[in-house]
C-alpha cells in the first residue's frame, strides 16, 4: 500500500523552491555553453565549421593545454599530499583543539583567496623586490639569484598552493572525522600495528576522498585565469590565458579557436566532475 | 589470584575523576561472565582494560598467568566484538575475517580453510565475497564475532554486540553466540546494560554501579538474592514500599494498618524505617492466610505470556506480573482487590 499522494498544490510549492536554481542554471551555465558550443564551430566568416577544433592539434594549443595539465597536475598533488597531512595533524594528531578552528578558519578565507588580489600579494611578498625576498637577502639567501622567480612555472604553483592546500584541508578534515576509532581498535585488537591499520585500513577507506579531493584541486587550477594573468601576464602559456588572447587579443584574434579551445577545457573539467563524483559516492558509502 | 583472567584490585580515573572502583575478578576457563549495569557505570572501561586500549590506573590484569596490565592490545591475543560491529568497509566478508590472521602471517591456505570453517560456524558460507554494506546489521554482527573467533584468541569480549539489532534478530543472535561460545569453550566477558540478555548468556553476572562491583553471582542469585537496593531495582522488576519492622527475630514488619512478615533476615531493631520489596510475579491476585493487603487495580497492561497489573495500596503502588493463562479472569481497572505474597517471596532492605 502507498503512502497518501501529497496534493498537487503542494508538490507545485516544491518545484517552485527549486525553480531560482534552475532559472540560474539555464541563464549562467547552460545558455552560455550552448552559444559557447556554437560559437566554437564558427568560422570567421560566420559560417560553421570544424576548422577551430582541427586547429586544436597545432603546437601552441597544445602547449597551452600542457602547461595547464602540468601546473594543475603539480599543485593538485603537492597541494593535495601537504593539505592532508595538515589536517590529519589537526583532526588525529592530538594537536591542541583550538588550533583546529584556527586552521579551518584560515582555509576557509584562504581557500577562496584568488586571482588579482593573491597575485599581488605574493608580488609584495616573493616578487624581485618583495619583503621575504629582501628579508631572504638579509640571512644571505639569494632567492633570484638561484634561478626562483614568482612569475615561473613553479612561481604560480606556489601561488596556486596558497589556496589548493586550504581546499584540500577543508575537504579532507570531515573525511579524516569520519575514520571510525573503531577501526583502529579493530585492527589493533586483532593483531594490527598502527602501520598495518593505516596500509591495510584507514588509507584504502580514504583513497577515494584523497583522489578525489585531489581531482578537484586538479579542476581548480586548470579553470583559473585570474590569477595567472595579474602575476605572469601571459608569458606562460596557459590554455585560460589562450582563450583571452584568442577572443579580445589584439594579435592572436581568433575567436571561433578561443571557443573551440574553451570546449576542450569544458571536457577535460567535466571528465574531472565525473571522476570525482564517482569516488566521491565510494568515500560516502564508507565514511558516510 | 587464580583465574584464566584475573583482575585485581583495577581501578581508573579519568583527569581525577573515577570511572571503576577497585574491582577484582577472577574468571574461570570456558566462562561466560557478563558485566551488567547502566550507561556510566564503567563495565566498558573495564572491558577496555581487559582489551589493551585504556591502561589502569592502579591494580593489574593478569591472563592465562601472565601480567598483561601494561601490554600493547595488538599483543593480546583477545578478541573483541564491537557494538558497531567496526567491520572495514572497503574489505569483502572474507578479507575482514582473515585480515587477524593476515597481519599475522598466516600462510593462505591455512588462512583460508580457518576463513571458511568460521563463515560455517556463523552460517553464512554464501556471504564470503559480500561487502559489509551489502548485509543486514545481524549478518555484520556476526561476522564481526567471526572476525573475532578467526584469530584464535585466549579470551573473546563482547561489547554490548546487540545493542543496535531489532529485538527478533537480538534474540536469535543471543542464542548463536552462545551456542558458538559453548562450542568453542572460550572464555568470555559481555558487556551489556540488558538484564535479560546477562540472565539469559551468563554462567556468571557481575552487576555495576557507579564504578563499583555491587554483586558478582549466578544469574539465579543474582535475581533472586539481589545483595543490594540497586542490584534489587535494576535486575528485573520489582516493588518497593515503605515498612517498619515490629519484631526482627519473627520477621514481623507493618506496613500502614497491615501486620505483614517475612522469613528473610531482618537487621534493623524494632521501630526501623525499611523498605519491603518483592517481585511483580511474586504477587497474586487473591487472598491468603498471610501478607494480604487490600488495594485498587490502576491499569491492566497485556503484554503476550504476561498480564502486567499496577495496584494502588494503602502505602503506594505495587505491580503483579500475572501469567497468561485462558482461563485467568482479567481484573478491569477501578475493580478493589486483594493481593497477597508468601513471606518467602519478599524481604526488606534499607
Amino acid at each position: 500500500m502507498g503512502g497518501a499522494r501529497r496534493p498537487p498544490l503542494a508538490r507545485f510549492g516544491s518545484w517552485l523552491g527549486v525553480l531560482p536554481f534552475f532559472l540560474f542554471s539555464g541563464m549562467f551555465l547552460i545558455a552560455p555553453a550552448v552559444i559557447l558550443a556554437y560559437r566554437s564551430l564558427e568560422g570567421p566568416d560566420g559560417t560553421l565549421t570544424l576548422d577551430n577544433y582541427r586547429a586544436l592539434t597545432t603546437n601552441t594549443v597544445i602547449a597551452a593545454y600542457s602547461m595547464s595539465i602540468r601546473i594543475s597536475l603539480t599543485t593538485a598533488v603537492i597541494g593535495g599530499l601537504i593539505g592532508f597531512f595538515l589536517a590529519w595533524a589537526v583532526s588525529m594528531g592530538g594537536l591542541p583543539r583550538p588550533f583546529r578552528s584556527g586552521l579551518t578558519t584560515f582555509s576557509g578565507v584562504a581557500s577562496n583567496f584568488a586571482g588579482v588580489p593573491l597575485a599581488a600579494a605574493f608580488i609584495f611578498t616573493l616578487g624581485r623586490v618583495g619583503v621575504l625576498t629582501a628579508l631572504f637577502e638579509l640571512i644571505g639567501v639569494d632567492l633570484y639569484g638561484g634561478g626562483f622567480t614568482i612569475y615561473s612555472y613553479w612561481g604560480l604553483s606556489l601561488v596556486y598552493l596558497f589556496f589548493q592546500i586550504p581546499l584540500m584541508v577543508l575537504v579532507m578534515l570531515p573525511a579524516l572525522d569520519g575514520l571510525k576509532q573503531d577501526w583502529r581498535e579493530a585492527a589493533e585488537n586483532l593483531g594490527a600495528t598502527p602501520g598495518q591499520y593505516w596500509r591495510r585500513v584507514a588509507l584504502p577507506v580514504l583513497l577515494p576522498s584523497i583522489l578525489g579531493t585531489m581531482i578537484l584541486l586538479f579542476g581548480n587550477a586548470f579553470g583559473a585565469h585570474a590569477t595567472a594573468y595579474a602575476l605572469t601576464g601571459g608569458l606562460l602559456p596557459l590554455a585560460t590565458l589562450l582563450i583571452g588572447q584568442q577572443i579580445s587579443g589584439d594579435v592572436l584574434n581568433n575567436p571561433g579557436l578561443g571557443y573551440a579551445v574553451a570546449m576542450g577545457m569544458v571536457f577535460i573539467m567535466g571528465l574531472s566532475i565525473v571522476l570525482y563524483s564517482i569516488l566521491q559516492r565510494r568515500s560516502e558509502r564508507w565514511l558516510g | 589470584m587464580s583465574g584464566f583472567l584475573s583482575l585485581h584490585g583495577i581501578r581508573k580515573e579519568f583527569d581525577g575523576v573515577v570511572a571503576v572502583e577497585t574491582f577484582d575478578l577472577d574468571v574461570e576457563p570456558g566462562e561466560f561472565v557478563s558485566f551488567l549495569g547502566p550507561s556510566g557505570c564503567g563495565k566498558t572501561t573495564t572491558l577496555r582494560m581487559v582489551a589493551g586500549f585504556e591502561q589502569p590506573t592502579a591494580g593489574t590484569i593478569r591472563l592465562a598467568g601472565k601480567d598483561v596490565t601494561y601490554a600493547k592490545a595488538n599483543e593480546r591475543n583477545i578478541g573483541m566484538v564491537f557494538q558497531s560491529y567496526a567491520l572495514f568497509p572497503n574489505m569483502t566478508v572474507a578479507d575482514n575475517i582473515a585480515f587477524g590472521l593476515r597481519v599475522r602471517k598466516e600462510e593462505g591456505s591455512a588462512r583460508s580453510d580457518r576463513v571458511s570453517e568460521l563463515l560455517d560456524l556463523i552460517h553464512l558460507p554464501d556471504k564470503a565475497k559480500s561487502y559489509p554494506n551489502e548485509l543486514s546489521g545481524g549478518q555484520q554482527q556476526r561476522v564481526a564475532l567471526a572476525r573475532a573467533l578467526a584469530i584464535r584468541p585466549q579470551l573473546l569480549l563482547l561489547d554490548e554486540p546487540l545493542s543496535a539489532l531489532d529485538a527478533k534478530i537480538r534474540d536469535d543472535l543471543r542464542a548463536e553466540i552462545r551456542r558458538i561460545q559453548r562450542q568453542l569453550n572460550i572464555t568470555t566477558i559481555y558487556v551489556t546494560h540488558d538484564q535479560e540478555e546477562a540472565l539469559a548468556l551468563s554462567d556468571r553476572v557481575v552487576v555495576m554501579s557507579k564504578g563499583r562491583m555491587e554483586q558478582v553471582g549466578e544469574p539465579f542469585e543474582i535475581y533472586n538474592n539481589p545483595a543490594t537496593g540497586f542490584v534489587a531495582s535494576f535486575v528485573g522488576q520489582l516493588n518497593r514500599l515503605p515498612v517498619t519492622v515490629e519484631d526482627p527475630a519473627l520477621g514481623r514488619i507493618r506496613l500502614g494498618r497491615y501486620e505483614l512478615r517475612t522469613t528473610s533476615m531482618i537487621e534493623a531493631p524494632a521501630g526501623a524505617g525499611l523498605s519491603l520489596m518483592m517481585r511483580p510475579e511474586e504477587i497474586t491476585l487473591d487472598d491468603a492466610e498471610e501478607n494480604v493487603l487490600e488495594g485498587i487495580v490502576e491499569t491492566v497492561t497485556f503484554l503476550g505470556s504476561i498480564v502486567r497489573v499496577q495496584i494502588a495500596v494503602e502505602e503506594g503502588k505495587l505491580i503483579a506480573d500475572l501469567f497468561n493463562e485462558r482461563l485467568l479472569e482479567l481484573p478491569e481497572a477501578g475493580d478493589s482487590t486483594q493481593i497477597s505474597f508468601p513471606p518467602h517471596a519478599c524481604w526488606v532492605m534499607a
